[in-house]
């Protein structure tokens, strides 16, 4: 997806170093804050675009997209507060993998139900899709978590060590004990909410008061001190270091949503059309496009690129550049959305087409409806219980005395339920069939696996020639929700 | 990225073929240092495990981990976890190794590579059996499908034994036998042959000393039960004439049945040979009580 209009990638060290003086002040615009105005190009003049030579320093704008991420980033206060809710009087989302159990509030997902799990991701996957198609890399500029960790770690970074002015003067600042002390309480802040996200990643797959407990006291299995490394050291490093490099060279998710957008698409873009010629603002009532060349929207961009070369690989569309330059826009006394959100066709002068006549996006929706559909029908159509019956291969029937014919079957129940359950089982589907327990003990202790032999005796002239139908059906007494049935084959001589 | 050598700058071998020039560039350092980590990886492996040849023998590592060892310990780890199982069954009875849910299940787990071994080529994996030999799924026994009447058969093997009675018993005699005895699971009467069985004509046949005078057979002696539907041997009028001509283990008769089970009680441990009695009885025809 690369803009009509502009060179895909902006080549290092050509953009933003062309920053001529501020003209000589002569205008009497009085709606026009020049001060404020000298500022901005004065902060902002420098920029460029960054290819990991150097830490992106990213000026932090208010506005309405702003406020949106900062909503959408609170949603991952769940993912922090998920291992302590309770349900029943356990842990509410827990995966628990010795066991071989899944919670979710109210619902227990055992290994049988995993298919599901394929149309969880293949819902995820189609949704990433439809988002993509619809609003290019929505899902990078809100969502991602490392979008979501990197504003976080530099929010910190901002507190500590103050605007980027300030903080790439610090960062060139010899060692100090100032230095090392802001540094200091940084990389603790950094450490420390990192190892929360591993901690609390791995508290999803255990007791997660009793791994606290554990970590205060020292104590616990290897598991729970090992499992959070790789999400220690990936928040601290890939999060405080290597920030936008990581949705540059490391995240394939970028590099297939970028081909994933189509004209129909809308994605933050300069309106070339109204903004060009750029130009410093003069106070001559100049005649030049709107844009006054400020740099802003370079300056906010946390994966410094410049939105005015057109869409562009490093762009994750965060609309930060939006917000810049409206602000900006606002203060120069123009109409706002000099860059917005805008389709390619738009900026050709089209409209948009309806999302219900791209066949693309019929075809994601089809496909997501028939993924969830299959998630609500697997999660509706739980059973407290799973029945399998095999028949036995070796031998396939033997005769016996009185001549009847009889079948050996391995049947095989699993007791889903929180409480033991004693079955009984029946056959039909073939005349006179009467069926045999070689098992005495027929309970199944809770969430365990009761295995029965069973012989089947069907008389000589009833039974079938060769093979039949037969149908199981296991139930208990104590509990009505445990009833299953089970087709299986009977055979007979020919 | 960060490192913006120009690759033209390096350092110029001096080879060159029609204008293509061989330039010096080094491999990135992250990839050299993988290099020496993997030799020195190599130097700590040849030290520590058994690597180089020689002519006798080889190099034994200083840590002396050999395959062996590794199998032994994951050997005795098996071992350690089947302990348990082994002493409770050693203590116990096969009927009460059956009566125990758990312990049946660990030897029926347990006696399947044994069956498999010593069993199965006579009696079938799934104890079917075949031509002239027993199946064990079923629920006749010609010596007593009781948990104790398996184990002892397994231990002491069986021989069965019938007498030949081609010299004893006249054509007509004979054919008359074979009437009655394969009229018995049809409910087809005849009885001139009942005549014979019961030994009541000039032939006097011996057949109700081990399959009774109702014909249902004594397991103590291994009579068969000649009503049912099971025949030991072939239950076709030819079949059943052919075994009572020739008998059954008659060592003079080249046309006799042959009918011999192994004696097991030296070859298999006492534990072993109990696990094997709960499986034969858990293919569904054993006798409780």
């Amino acid at each position: 997806m690369e803009d009509v209009e502009a060179p895909a990638t902006p080549t290092p060290g050509t953009l933003g170093k062309t920053v001529s003086p501020p003209p000589e002040p002569e205008s009497t615009d009085p709606a026009v804050d020049h001060e404020e105005i000298e500022k901005l190009y004065e902060e902002a003049g420098h920029w460029d675009v960054n290819l990991g030579e150097e830490t992106i320093h990213a000026k932090r704008i208010q506005g309405q997209f702003r406020r949106i991420k900062w909503y959408v980033a609170s949603i991952y206060l769940l993912y922090f507060l998920g291992p302590y809710l309770r349900w029943d009087g356990r842990q509410a989302i827990l995966f628990d993998i010795p066991a071989r159990k899944n919670y979710l509030f109210g619902i227990t997902i055992w290994p049988q139900d995993v298919w599901m799990l394929s149309l969880v991701l293949l819902t995820f996957f189609i949704a990433l899709f439809t988002a993509t198609a619809l609003a290019g890399r929505v899902f990078c500029g809100y969502i991602c978590w490392q979008t979501v960790w990197v504003d976080v770690y530099t929010w910190i970074e901002e507190k500590l060590e103050g605007h980027p002015a300030q903080r790439r003067a610090l960062d060139k600042a010899p060692w100090s004990l100032r230095k090392f002390r802001i540094k200091a309480v940084k990389h603790s802040i950094w450490l420390t909410l990192s190892a929360l996200t591993g901690i609390t990643f791995t508290a999803y797959f255990t007791d997660a008061y009793g791994m606290w407990r554990d970590y205060f006291s020292l104590q616990g299995s290897f598991y729970i001190w090992v499992t959070p490394l790789p999400f220690l050291i990936g928040s601290y490093i890939g999060v405080g270091f290597m920030r936008e490099q990581i949705c540059f060279w490391l995240c394939p998710y970028a590099r297939i949503q970028g081909v994933m957008t189509d004209p129909e698409s809308i994605l933050p873009a300069y309106d070339k059309g109204r903004g060009e010629p750029r130009g410093k603002i003069s106070r001559d009532g100049s005649t030049k496009g709107d844009c006054i060349d400020c740099n802003l929207c370079v300056a906010v961009c946390p994966m410094g690129v410049d939105i005015r070369y057109g869409q562009q690989e490093g762009c994750i569309t965060c609309g930060l550049c939006l917000d810049a330059c409206d602000s900006v826009m606002e203060k120069v006394g123009r109409p706002t959305g000099l860059i917005r959100y805008m389709a390619l066709v738009e900026s050709g002068g089209k409209a948009r087409l309806n999302i219900l006549k791209r066949p693309r996006m019929m075809i994601y929706i089809l496909i997501l409806a028939g993924a969830m559909a299959g998630v609500v029908y697997g999660l509706v159509n739980l059973t407290p219980m799973k029945l399998t019956v095999i028949h036995d291969r070796q031998p396939l029937y033997i005769m016996l005395s009185d001549g009847s014919i009889q079948n050996g079957y391995t049947v095989k129940i699993l007791n889903k339920t929180d409480n033991a359950a004693t079955f009984k089982l029946s056959v039909s589907g073939v005349k006179d069939a009467s069926v045999e327990l070689l098992n005495e003990n027929t309970t199944a202790p809770a969430g365990k696996m009761l295995t029965l032999t069973a012989r089947v005796k069907v008389g000589a002239d009833d039974a079938p020639k060769g093979v039949g139908s037969i149908l199981f059906r296991v139930y208990s007494d104590g509990n009505p929700a445990l009833d299953a049935t089970y087709g299986s084959s009977f055979v007979g001589p020919k | 990225m960060a490192e913006k050598k120009d690759p033209y700058e390096a350092k110029d071998t001096g080879h060159e073929w029609d204008g293509i020039r061989e330039l010096k560039n080094d491999p990135p350092g992250w990839w050299m240092t993988g290099g020496y980590i993997s030799i020195i990886f190599l130097i700590v492996y040849f030290v520590l495990y058994p690597s180089i040849p020689l002519v006798h023998g080889y190099t034994k590592g200083l840590l002396g981990w050999t395959q062996v060892d590794e199998y032994k310990s994951s050997l005795a780890e098996i071992m350690s976890v089947r302990a348990p199982f082994e002493e409770k069954i050693a203590k116990k009875s096969a009927k009460e190794i059956l009566a125990d849910p758990q312990l049946s299940q660990f030897a029926l787990a347990s006696a399947k590579a044994v069956f498999g071994d010593k069993c199965a080529p006579c009696h079938g994996s799934g104890g079917q059996g075949g031509p002239g030999f027993p199946t064990l799924a079923d629920d006749e026994w010609v010596y007593g499908g009781t948990i104790e009447g398996i184990t002892e058969s397994i231990t002491g093997g069986r021989q069965g034994m019938m007498p030949a009675y081609k010299a004893t018993l006249s054509e007509q005699e004979v054919n008359d036998l074979v009437a009655f005895i394969s009229g018995l699971n049809t409910g087809k009467a005849h009885d001139p042959g009942k005549a014979v069985f019961l030994g009541q004509t000039a032939g006097q046949a011996d057949c109700v000393t081990c399959h009774g005078e109702d014909a249902k057979g004594n397991p103590d002696v291994g009579g068969v039960n000649l009503t049912d539907k099971i025949w030991r041997f072939e239950g076709t009028q030819e079949g059943i004439k052919r075994t009572i001509l020739h008998g059954v283990n008659q060592e003079d008769d080249k046309e006799t049945r042959k009918a011999l089970m192994p004696t097991f009680g030296g070859k298999l441990s006492e534990g072993q040979i109990k696990q094997l009695a709960v499986k034969v009885f858990m293919f569904g025809g054993g006798k409780k009580g």
